[in-house]
């Protein structure tokens, strides 16, 4: 995986999550109205398909965009670098496919 | 008649574990930095180690960091800069010391060359000369980088530089881009695997320091940017092999 | 570490987008893990859900709200001038994004009240 091949990657990533994080941030205001309760928000998100489209998209999204902008900011600001590094990043974005996908599972089935 | 003024002036000597030497030097109307470091030479330290030449703003020698910008010093009135009649002169960031306000440039040029600066061309003597249309797209966008003295203050200006010692820096691919938006340049493909290595065009992160600080007014962000874009599709500029 | 040249808005710009990017990506996994209480079904979600009811943990939902905002506006420029070829040094635009950014804030803390 090249840098060139990396930054596409980033970028794609970070376009697609635009339009994506402004939906949320607009759900989490009018979702944080009269306090969260597990009731609301379940009842929105159980049994939607788009719902789970749109979250299982932004997980995979954010999986690919967090690690490589973490690669970035761990090679410039520490000394950290090669292959070791590279491995501990795709274990993270591992990690944040599982979790994530597991989460919309939560709440969406 | 403005009263005699001295100003304090701090001036790195020494290399890498030197250290700031207080000057007082006399104050004179349309001082530049420059004129500073000349007059403490000549009546002061003679063993005060510093690069100048046209002292006119045009070849790029005479840059170092004034109160830790990096600039020209022939072309910075002491009178801008100053801050009650104190002054601090170093030489330039992301470069190795050799004595007092000298750095090394080695590295520098050697990033210039390995970004691909060395303009080769595909045609002989005698081929006709290339008509290239000075208002087309490719032409101007090399037009804007061409004038570039590598004097280095984009590169000093430049923090991904300092955290990171392979990055090519702004110079160099700025030179880049106008190689690839040069028609008449052989292997111009061979540029955008030059610049998408480990710490090539893919590791700025648009800070825009470098066009912050150009003294000739080149954006190497906008051609790093453009750099970018040709990695990804491949395309030069202009088409062609 | 950082000992910058001139510190210009392009350069504030550019490291609030870097932290607000850390500081997301080291959250992102206990967000997800919160949000996984509900496979043990809705009153384990809903007993975290009330926990989170308090001032504490309200400003760090703001705090995360502004994050993000200010990530996703940082991030725009970045693809502006990468992609729209926009000069980078557009102080106005710096500005909207970090106007930007706060307001979704308050709006948040509007509707959080």
């Amino acid at each position: 995986m090249n840098e060139a091949r990396l930054y596409l990657l980033q970028r794609l990533s970070a376009m697609i999550l635009a339009p994506f994080v402004l939906v949320h941030l607009g759900l989490v205001i009018y979702a944080v109205r009269g306090g969260l309760s597990a009731a609301e928000i379940l009842s929105r998100t159980q049994g939607s398909l788009f719902w789970m489209l749109f979250y299982g998209l932004f997980v995979v999204a954010v999986a690919v965009h967090a690690p490589i902008g973490l690669r970035n900011v761990l090679r410039e600001w520490t000394p950290w670098r090669g292959q070791g590094l590279d491995w501990s990043l795709t274990a993270f974005a591992c990690l944040l496919l599982v979790l994530g996908l597991r989460a919309v599972a939560a709440v969406v089935l | 008649m403005t009263p005699h003024k001295e100003l304090e002036v701090d001036i790195w000597r020494g290399a890498e574990d030197g250290h700031f030497h207080r000057f007082r030097v006399p104050y004179r109307d349309n001082q530049t930095v420059l004129d500073v470091v000349t007059w403490v030479q000549r009546h002061r330290e003679p063993g005060l180690a510093y690069r100048f030449a046209c002292r006119v703003g045009m070849c790029g020698s005479c840059a170092m960091a004034v109160n830790g910008r990096p600039r020209w010093t022939c072309r910075t009135h002491v009178s801008k800069v100053s801050r009650d009649g104190a002054l601090t002169i170093a030489p330039l960031r992301n470069l190795p010391k050799i004595k007092d306000l000298v750095t090394d440039m080695t590295g520098f040029f050697e990033k210039w060359q390995k970004a691909g600066g060395r303009h080769r061309g595909t045609a002989s003597r005698h081929d006709p000369p290339a008509r290239v249309p000075p208002d087309s797209a490719p032409r101007r966008a090399a037009d804007a980088g061409v004038e570039c003295i590598n004097c280095a203050v984009c590169y000093a200006a430049c923090d991904v530089v300092s955290w990171m010692p392979e990055y090519l820096g702004p110079a160099a691919l700025n030179r880049t881009w106008t190689l690839l938006n040069d028609e008449r340049y052989d292997e111009r493909q061979a540029l955008l695997t030059a610049v998408s290595v480990a710490g090539g065009c893919h590791s700025c992160h648009t800070h825009g320091s470098c066009a912050e600080h150009c003294p000739v007014g080149i954006n190497p962000t906008l051609a790093i940017a453009g750099l970018k874009r040709a990695t990804l599709t491949g395309h030069l500029p202009g088409g062609g092999p | 570490m950082i000992r910058t040249a001139r510190t210009h808005p392009g350069v504030w710009a550019a490291l609030a987008h870097r932290l607000s990017g850390l500081m997301l990506a080291l959250f992102l996994p206990f967000h997800f893990l919160a949000l996984g209480l509900a496979i043990e079904g809705e009153a384990e979600f809903d007993a975290f859900l009330q926990w989170s009811d308090q001032p504490l943990v309200k400003f760090g939902e703001w705090g995360l709200v502004v994050l993000l905002s200010v990530h996703l506006a940082f991030g725009l420029r970045v693809l502006a001038i990468e992609f729209l070829s926009w000069p980078g040094h557009l102080k106005q635009m710096i500005g909207a994004g970090a106007g930007g950014a706060l307001l979704v804030g308050v709006i948040f803390l509007m509707n959080a009240a």
